[in-house]
């Protein structure tokens, strides 16, 4: 069984590499806020499974705190495009 | 002492009422204690609690309390303290929330495949009138068919959605009923039951 | 066998829909239909990628009644439930920016948030 999730942690780290065609290509900067909440979006996911590769619980409490703070750092970066900080 | 005058200098309308800052922090560290005892559950040999964990978690949960209360229960709301919201809230995620997120993606997959598009940003009234709910709306709409919310007007509620493929006629009126979605389940229904 | 049988139904279903979301992302021609592909798709598709973990953990669980397995399940539930409720407010924050800094829908039948700010 150990295969099939590590398959699936190869296409997510492959999907990962197309969305940061969208990263680099913008062509404005919310464009490129999207691509990054999908890349945390996409490790949030992977970090879960290699909780299930590697057997442990640390994995799944670290993409926990992950998904948390990207979503910090997600509306930072909306709000100083937005115009209200900085 | 400091926060509650500057609340009331800002807002106008409340009094003093003897006890406003100690009644938050009861649902506050019950609330933490609940989270503290989800996170570690599993970890010990007292049913799945150990001792000095439950200790540790009430401590912890005192703490926050103490700071976090006036965040957490800003508008000296407590309507969300019935366990029956929590339930109604619980059936209303698994069952039609979950169907119309489904929907939700075969409909933007089908989207993707064949580019068929024609978007907009509409008004939409809502008739909330506590936060609560119209950010359970704008969050459930978000993430449901063919619609993502964009503004919030603050006075009247009403969102701003914008909609990936808006049926012709449907842009022509100026305020959009939350019945014009293409929803099987009446969302505003459900949330009127849990939060309102 | 049938607990695999799940795993892989529900690891392949997320992991459709996180390629949809992806595709979607690069095909879509401006950032809010953009934002409906990311927001849908990867949350719904991580969604299962979670239910495949916890069912995993909960066969894992009645099996060996390891404790380890109960903290294991109720952790990825916390994660996919944390995730989909900051995926969908921050989507929203996204938009809100864009809107603010002048983005307008590129291809569009009525923008009535840009109505109302002008006047």
């Amino acid at each position: 069984m150990t295969d099939v999730w590590l398959i699936a942690v190869m296409v997510l780290a492959g999907l990962i590499v197309l969305t940061l065609a969208r990263l680099f290509a913008g062509p404005t900067p919310p464009d490129r806020v999207v691509a990054l909440d999908t890349v945390n979006t996409l490790t949030v996911a992977s970090m879960i499974l290699f909780g299930v590769i590697f057997r442990q619980i640390v994995f799944v409490d670290v993409a926990i705190v992950y998904a948390l703070l990207s979503f910090v750092g997600t509306l930072y970066i909306a709000k100083y495009l937005g115009g209200e900080i900085g | 002492m400091i926060n509650h005058d500057y609340r009331c200098e800002h807002e106008g309308i409340e009094q003093y009422v003897p006890g406003d800052d100690v009644i938050p922090f009861i649902p506050t560290a019950v609330f933490a204690f609940a989270v503290y005892l989800l996170l570690t559950a599993g970890g010990g040999d007292l049913g799945v609690w150990s001792p000095s964990e439950l200790l540790m978690g009430a401590v912890l949960a005192v703490i926050a309390a103490a700071v976090s209360r006036n965040f957490f229960c800003k508008n000296r709301d407590y309507r969300m303290a019935n366990p029956v919201r929590w339930i109604i809230l619980a059936v209303y995620v698994v069952v039609p929330f979950f169907i119309e997120m489904a929907k939700a993606n075969v409909d933007v997959a089908y989207r993707v495949i064949t580019g068929r598009i024609r978007p907009g940003i509409v008004r939409m009234q809502t008739g909330f009138t506590t936060d609560l709910s119209v950010l359970l709306l704008a969050n459930s709409i978000t993430l449901t068919p063919g619609t993502l919310t964009v503004g919030i007007d603050e006075e009247t509620n009403d969102l701003f959605v914008h909609m990936i493929n808006i049926r012709p006629g449907v842009e022509e009126k100026s305020v959009v009923d939350t019945g014009d979605i293409n929803a099987w389940f009446r969302f505003p229904a459900w949330i009127r039951r849990i939060a309102e | 066998m049938i607990v695999d049988a799940v795993i892989l139904i529900f690891l392949a279903v997320g992991l459709l829909f996180n390629t949809l979301g992806v595709v979607g992302i690069l095909r879509f021609p401006d950032v809010y239909t953009r934002l409906h592909a990311e927001t849908k798709t990867t949350t719904f598709g991580t969604i299962f990628i979670g239910l495949a973990v916890v069912v995993y953990g909960v066969s894992r669980l009645s099996g060996s009644g390891d404790g380890e397995y109960l903290t294991f399940t109720l952790h990825t539930i916390i994660a996919v439930v944390a995730l989909a409720f900051t995926n969908a407010t921050g989507a929203h924050a996204i938009a809100r920016a864009a809107h603010r800094s002048g983005q307008r829908p590129a291809p569009a039948v009525v923008d009535r948030l840009a109505e109302v700010k002008e006047e």
